[in-house]
């Protein structure tokens, strides 16, 4: 088929690039098994394109063309940038963990002094042979996807923290993703595990240095959720607008535990943020919320899906995407119900409001159910916005754009909703009035 | 110990009772050697007199076949089929050329009449009034390859409208065939579409002339009797300005271990302000209980909204078959054209569907609207997989979509994959789909009130599904109502 037209020169590149950055990838033994086996697979695979389902929407051989090269570690200077873009994008009262090029800058992270909470860098942990438990971190069975294998092969970093039994942790904890260097890829690895009965928020954001262009941020993490625990998870995706920014969450929900997620796309060129979430124990329950706002010739694509695998738990999915210019928003929202996983709760809905006519909104609200004693439901709407609300609002004195930026928000506003605590949605509704401003 | 008895004989009814047209017609036929060659199409070609542009058309199509390969997107899971170990056509054995009905072979008539189609226009050959209003069906009986009897010409010809097998219009109207076979479905289109463009054998033909309104409802029935015999019909309707039309279309099968093909091809083409409401039901034989036997149904259906203001609708009920692919589809191209989709498919047993619907909105101010409702039982798998997608220049593309799925039983799977694709600000489109299963409560209500379990499914799934039932004609309703109550026997407890 075609994939043997395409292989070649792209594998014989990727291979190069892992060759390369090999003496800079931490751990060995069974860890460099893990990447090569990890690698082979993606060499074998190669970059996901339309006629793989899953990437249907998103063809990273088109968009993507190629893997760029590792950055190199950063420099005093890269770090000082660095400094400046973490303190514009300052989440108020939470504690800093900062990945500048896919490397853990302690110097510009924040000590978490609570007990119970222990941060560690992936790096360390893997380059530390008298630490059991390493190759287990970046080898992950709950999905089969290429760019996680790809993450994987080539993880050069990431935080490793740990969440004591019943510990309620007080501030957020801010993973803080910097790229400094143009033209270059970053590949990270994170993990958080709760363990039962810990509450904690956790917050992704994605920037760039002021600068950098043209970069590829490939990030994934793993979370954990004990029973009984609660995880706030919000991601903000920055980028720079001709960057790519290529996500995966892979969640395990424990029993009698909450999963509340919310992801805010509104940088990079190109993006995909793909949550793998799983119920692994009875009567939980996940929000899974997500937000696209896109212009220009942005491709944003959210691609979530939720195992269902034990009964009594519940789900709920909130997608917004706001399309201006000739951006291309894709959700694909999969809901599956295993044979035994009866009483399940599941609801999913995806709006789409369309600017401009050349903007491109595709929904994919999958669901997929073996059990019968379950309600599962989606729902999907694309249009415009409204003449005769815009027409109310102008009547009252409001400004085109006035009046936009006034309905867009509403539109947003109930996929931000769920976020419980007033100060994070801020931070969020923040970012969508840059968004906003930003318009004009 | 009468209650137990009753149901013992209740569920042994189930076994033997479940599919009503299992029978098998012992008549003498004609077939062409087994397996596919360039040979057999020549065969079917030749047997059917065509002339050569018909065969040149057939055999390219074949061997665009050879380079394509078989779609394993579907949810659907079956062994490989060997294309070589079927036979591609069979024919009842002509005992002579056939001028009227009394010649076809009386077991063929017969047939029918076990079917409970009249094919002999009784009534109207022996000049009995009908009652003021009553709609009469012009049928098309089509057995394994070819079609044997078409009736109700007379009256037909008389209102201009052309309803005869395809291989006759092949013939007799040339011109008309040429222009429209394969301009909806391309002969390159997938691998079953292609395959029946090389080897078809038979089917309808409809032709509704300008302003013209189809005086009766078109009816074709299809029906599968030799062993080892791939179906493959094509049915062509055109209707051209300001015309209408009605077709219903109902399949059976008898009852066979062995897993029998069916992959037909269906062009409907509607001119500026014409409509075509087009009904199936689908009640090939499903296979046994152990899943074993059944019809493999791969089905490509489109239909071509090719003028302004037209309309096409297609409304099925599937119960049979023992696994259903087959998208129904509608093109709108012509500004202010319209599309319909209402679908009943209801598996049980090891039944596979993954069934759907295509609106492709391409001209202005199009509206499309899709009713879905799957019912899910025994240890079946039932999959709606549809696709809405707008074009840049559709200004104004409007779609509703609802696609519902009930689950009786916990063996059972339901699956909705839908696309919807819009690239277009002016376009609105709604999608709603709901997963559930028979409330308990209602069903106590029901069961209180003196209904027997089963009668009180059988009445939560007629409300279920009357969206779609109140779509089909009068005739279908009755006969698609009693199917489901049938199809779903032995489900419950």
């Amino acid at each position: 088929m075609d994939v043997a037209l395409v292989k070649p020169t792209t594998e014989r590149a990727t291979r190069e690039l892992f060759a390369a950055a090999r003496d800079r990838l931490p751990g060995s033994g069974p860890v460099s098994e893990a990447r090569q086996a990890a690698f082979d697979d993606f060499a074998r695979r190669g970059l996901p394109y339309r006629r793989i389902e899953e990437w249907k929407y998103t063809d990273l051989r088109t968009l993507l063309r190629e893997i760029a090269p590792l950055a190199a570690t950063p420099d005093q200077a890269a770090l000082a940038r660095a400094a400046k873009a973490v303190v514009a994008r300052d989440a108020k009262g939470a504690y800093k963990l900062v990945l500048v090029d896919g490397v853990f800058a302690p110097q510009l992270s924040d000590q978490t002094p609570e007990t119970g909470v222990e941060v560690r860098a992936l790096r360390n942990i893997l380059e530390n042979n008298d630490v059991a438990a390493r190759a287990d971190l970046l080898i992950t069975t709950a999905a089969s996807d290429t760019m996680i294998s790809l993450n994987t092969a080539l993880a050069t970093d990431g935080v490793v923290i740990d969440v004591a039994e019943n510990l309620n942790l007080s501030r957020p904890l801010h993973i803080v993703h910097i790229t400094t260097q143009s033209s270059t890829a970053a590949f990270t690895r994170s993990l958080l595990r709760l363990a039962n009965g810990a509450h904690a928020t956790l917050i992704e954001s994605f920037v760039a240095a002021e600068g950098a262009a043209a970069y590829q941020a490939h990030d994934s993490v793993v979370l954990w959720i004990g029973d009984g625990a609660e995880l706030q998870h919000v991601r903000l995706v920055e980028d720079a607008h001709d960057a790519a920014n290529i996500s995966t969450a892979i969640v395990t929900i424990g029993a009698k535990a909450r999963f509340n997620s919310l992801n805010l796309t509104c940088g990079a060129a190109v993006s995909r943020y793909q949550g793998f979430i799983k119920f692994g124990g009875e009567g939980s329950h996940a929000d899974v919320n997500g937000v696209n706002l896109l212009n220009g010739h942005q491709h944003g694509d959210t691609t979530l899906v939720l195992d269902h695998a034990v009964p009594h738990c519940s789900s709920n999915e909130v997608f917004r995407a706001v399309l201006d210019d000739q951006a291309h928003s894709v959700f694909q929202g999969k809901i599956i119900v295993q044979p035994d996983a009866q009483k399940t709760d599941g609801k999913m809905m995806t709006r789409a409001l369309l600017l401009s006519d050349g903007a491109e909104a595709d929904n994919k609200p999958e669901l997929e159910i073996f059990a019968d004693d379950v309600t599962c439901g989606h729902g999907a709407t694309v249009g415009a916005l409204d003449e005769s609300l815009l027409f109310y609002l102008r009547a009252r004195g409001l400004s085109e754009k006035e009046a936009q930026a006034l309905l867009i928000q509403a539109f947003v506003g109930e996929a931000v909703e769920s976020v419980a605590d007033d100060g994070l949605r801020d931070v969020v509704i923040e970012a969508a009035e840059r968004w906003l401003a930003a318009r004009g | 110990m009468a209650a137990v008895q009753e149901t013992v004989d209740r569920v042994r009814q189930i076994d033997v009772d479940q599919y009503r047209y299992g029978f098998e017609t012992i008549i003498e036929s004609e077939k062409a050697p087994k397996g596919l060659s360039e040979d057999t199409i020549r065969f079917i070609s030749a047997k059917k007199n065509e002339p050569e542009w018909m065969l040149e058309w057939r055999l390219e199509a074949y061997r665009r076949w050879l380079t394509m390969q078989e779609p394993t997107w579907a949810r659907v899971d079956y062994p490989k089929i060997d294309y070589q170990d079927l036979y591609y056509y069979a024919a009842p054995k002509p005992k002579k050329e056939i001028s009227s009905l009394d010649e076809i072979d009386p077991e063929i008539l017969k047939t029918y009449e076990k079917l409970g189609i009249p094919l002999r226009e009784v009534e109207a050959l022996e000049g009995v009034v009908r009652p003021e209003g009553e709609r009469k069906v012009a049928v098309d009986a089509v057995f394994d390859s070819v079609s044997v009897a078409t009736t109700f010409q007379e009256e037909l010809k008389k209102a201009g409208v052309i309803f005869m097998p395809i291989s006759h219009a092949i013939q007799q109207h040339p011109e008309l065939v040429k222009q429209y076979l394969g301009s909806v479905v391309p002969t390159s289109d997938n691998f079953f579409a292609t395959l029946n463009s090389a080897v078809f054998s038979d089917g309808s033909f409809v032709y509704v002339p300008p302003g013209v309104r189809c005086p009766m409802e078109l009816s074709t029935y299809f029906r599968i009797n030799e062993r080892n015999t791939g179906q493959f019909e094509r049915t062509l309707i055109i209707a051209d300005k300001g015309s209408y039309v009605s077709y219903l279309e109902g399949c059976t099968a008898p009852q066979r271990d062995e897993n029998q093909l069916h992959a037909a091809v269906v062009e409907l083409v509607a001119l500026d302000d014409a409509e075509i409401k087009y009904s199936t039901v689908q009640n090939w034989y499903p296979g046994n209980s152990e899943g074993k036997g059944g019809i493999y149904n791969f089905v490509t259906k489109r239909g071509d909204c090719r003028g302004a203001h037209s309309k096409i609708s297609w409304t099925q009920v599937e119960t049979g078959s023992a696994i259903t692919w087959k998208y129904p589809s509608c093109i709108l191209r012509g500004d202010n054209s319209r599309g319909e989709f209402y679908s009943i498919a209801i598996s049980n047993g090891y039944q596979q569907v993954d069934s759907g619907t295509k609106m492709l909105h391409l001209g202005k101010n199009t509206t499309s609207r899709i009713i879905s409702k799957g019912i899910a039982a025994g240890k079946s798998q039932n999959t709606y997989r549809g696709l809405v997608t707008a074009h840049r220049k559709a200004a104004n593309a409007r779609n509703f979509t609802a696609c519902d799925s009930l689950l009786i039983g916990d063996k059972c799977g339901a699956h909705t994959v839908p696309y919807i694709e819009a690239k277009n600000t002016s376009a609105l489109f709604e999608h709603e789909a709901t997963t559930s299963k028979i409330s308990e409560d209602v069903l106590f209500y029901c069961v209180q009130r003196g209904l027997s379990q089963e009668e009180a499914v059988g009445l939560v799934v007629n409300g279920f599904v009357r969206d779609v039932l109140q779509q089909l004609p009068m005739e279908f309703a009755v006969e698609a109502q009693k199917l489901i109550s049938i199809s779903l026997e032995g489900s419950v407890g």
